[in-house]
């Protein structure tokens, strides 16, 4: 079963075309790494899966929803799929077990005790049990994006997009983030769709690795093909050995 | 100014009591309809923020003064017999709501985007994103304007003495002619606005104080 679907999806910025001609489907417990140069349009095409960005023509299908269809109720799409951010964009008004529970509470009506118990043991899981009454401005950056993956965790979403979870974090603080990305990783059928630099990861986690520049995909591989063997587009190629040599 | 006090000591405080009641009922609607008006102004939709914006530029840029003249004169003409105290107090509501709608626009939009997109991407509706993350926020940035927007309207409400709304001002008004003392009249009366709005205006920087922390 297919859970993301591009058919011929295009979307423009006023007079920007930010995605061309996409064609991309992941299937149900796929992992997928978006990679590509900064102004190639993975970030624009992320944000289309859950509906931050709309598309203009073409048909993109999430969890059996059309978002081309501007009929189609977003909330829905968005229950089933989290988002996490660059900037964490944690609620800066609310404590770290607060930002986890208010969505579960308020969307999925889940009981407080039951819902309390669960955002406890996703901060378990990220080893931040001990933040659980701070203010997002008391974290480090690591700190943030591990309470922002369990935030989207405690949705029980069916898939997690990541926009460049780690490119605002300090060096030392990359590994803990990726460590909490690949656990989510651990669990089969959830369905990740993650841009990164992050090739290591990459290599771990990843089914396939999806290249874009200038909106378009150039490259859509199986990862061992991928690193392994060598991408048949010469800017994937190019790409790749410029960020693995770093 | 002591003979001023206790000789129209009632009158004072029933001018007070006007002043303050018109001011706290100005002052809660003003809040709702100009927090209304400032949501209208960031709404996707199109029309919602035209709306929104004809609203403020029309009531922000007509004096109070027209505005109380318009309610106290037209209303009981044509729709419903209202009095002076009424009137007024309703003008000055819609005058005040369109600046206030102006201060909270700009602390909603001063809010980062993220927070907005944050909660959207985590389920929340637009309502729910707008009550629980980005209003709360928004508003702890605007109590500075916001408190000196309530100051005004403690003062502006001083336009009810033109439209028989018996309050301060305009007991002052009727204190001034019937002692010939013009100048404690008015002394007094500049007092009496004193002990309102001092209170408001320390209040509201503690209120400052507290949410920064």
């Amino acid at each position: 079963m297919s859970m993301i679907e591009f058919h011929n999806v295009e979307k423009y910025y006023g007079d920007f075309h930010a995605l061309t001609n996409i064609n991309l489907t992941i299937n149900e417990g796929e992992k997928v790494v978006l990679i590509g140069p900064s102004g190639s349009g993975k970030s624009t095409l992320i944000r289309t899966v859950n509906g931050l960005e709309r598309v203009q023509s073409g048909q993109l299908l999430v969890n059996g929803y059309d978002l081309a269809d501007k009929k189609t109720d977003m909330n829905k799409i968005r229950k089933n799929v989290g988002m996490v951010f660059q900037h964490f964009n944690l609620y800066a008004n609310k404590t770290v077990l607060e930002n986890i529970m208010i969505a579960p509470r308020l969307v999925l009506k889940r009981p407080e005790a039951e819902n309390k118990k669960l955002a406890m043991d996703l901060l378990d899981s990220v080893g931040l049990a001990d933040k659980a009454g701070n203010l997002p401005s008391q974290l480090s950056g690591g700190q943030s994006q591990r309470i922002a993956i369990a935030r989207s965790l405690a949705m029980k979403p069916k898939c997690l997009l990541f926009d460049e979870p780690t490119s605002a974090l300090d060096p030392e603080m990359i590994d803990d983030v990726l460590n909490v990305m690949k656990n989510v990783a651990a669990d089969s059928s959830m369905t990740m769709l993650v841009v990164t630099h992050e090739m290591g990861f990459a290599r771990e986690v990843a089914d396939r690795v999806v290249f874009m520049a200038d909106g378009q995909i150039l490259e859509d591989d199986r990862k061992e093909q991928f690193f392994d063997g060598e991408p048949t587009n010469e800017r994937a190629r190019q790409f790749l050995s410029k960020i693995i040599t770093h | 100014m002591v003979y001023i006090l206790t000789h129209y000591w009632s009158e004072l405080i029933q001018g007070l009591g006007y002043t303050l009641l018109s001011s706290v009922i100005a002052l809660v609607f003003s809040t709702v309809i100009g927090t209304m008006f400032a949501i209208f102004e960031v709404l996707p939709n199109h029309a919602m923020r035209i709306i929104g914006r004809i609203y403020i530029e029309i009531f922000r840029n007509i004096p109070l003064l027209v505005i109380a003249m318009f309610f106290y004169v037209i209303i009981p003409m044509y729709v419903a017999k209202i009095d002076g105290f009424t009137a007024g107090t309703i003008g000055l509501t819609i005058y005040t709501s369109s600046f206030i709608a102006e201060t909270v626009r700009a602390g909603i939009q001063s809010v980062d985007n993220g927070q907005m997109e944050g909660a959207r991407s985590n389920g929340l509706t637009y309502w729910q994103a707008m009550r629980y993350i980005v209003l709360p926020q928004a508003f702890k940035i605007v109590i500075p304007p916001l408190g000196n927007q309530f100051i005004n309207l403690v003062k502006n409400s001083s336009v009810l003495a033109f439209v028989a709304g018996f309050d301060l001002m305009y007991q002052g008004n009727s204190i001034a002619s019937l002692s010939l003392d013009t100048i404690n009249s008015y002394v007094v009366v500049g007092l009496f606005y004193l002990v309102i709005t001092l209170p408001l205006s320390y209040y509201m920087q503690h209120l400052e104080k507290r949410l920064a922390n």
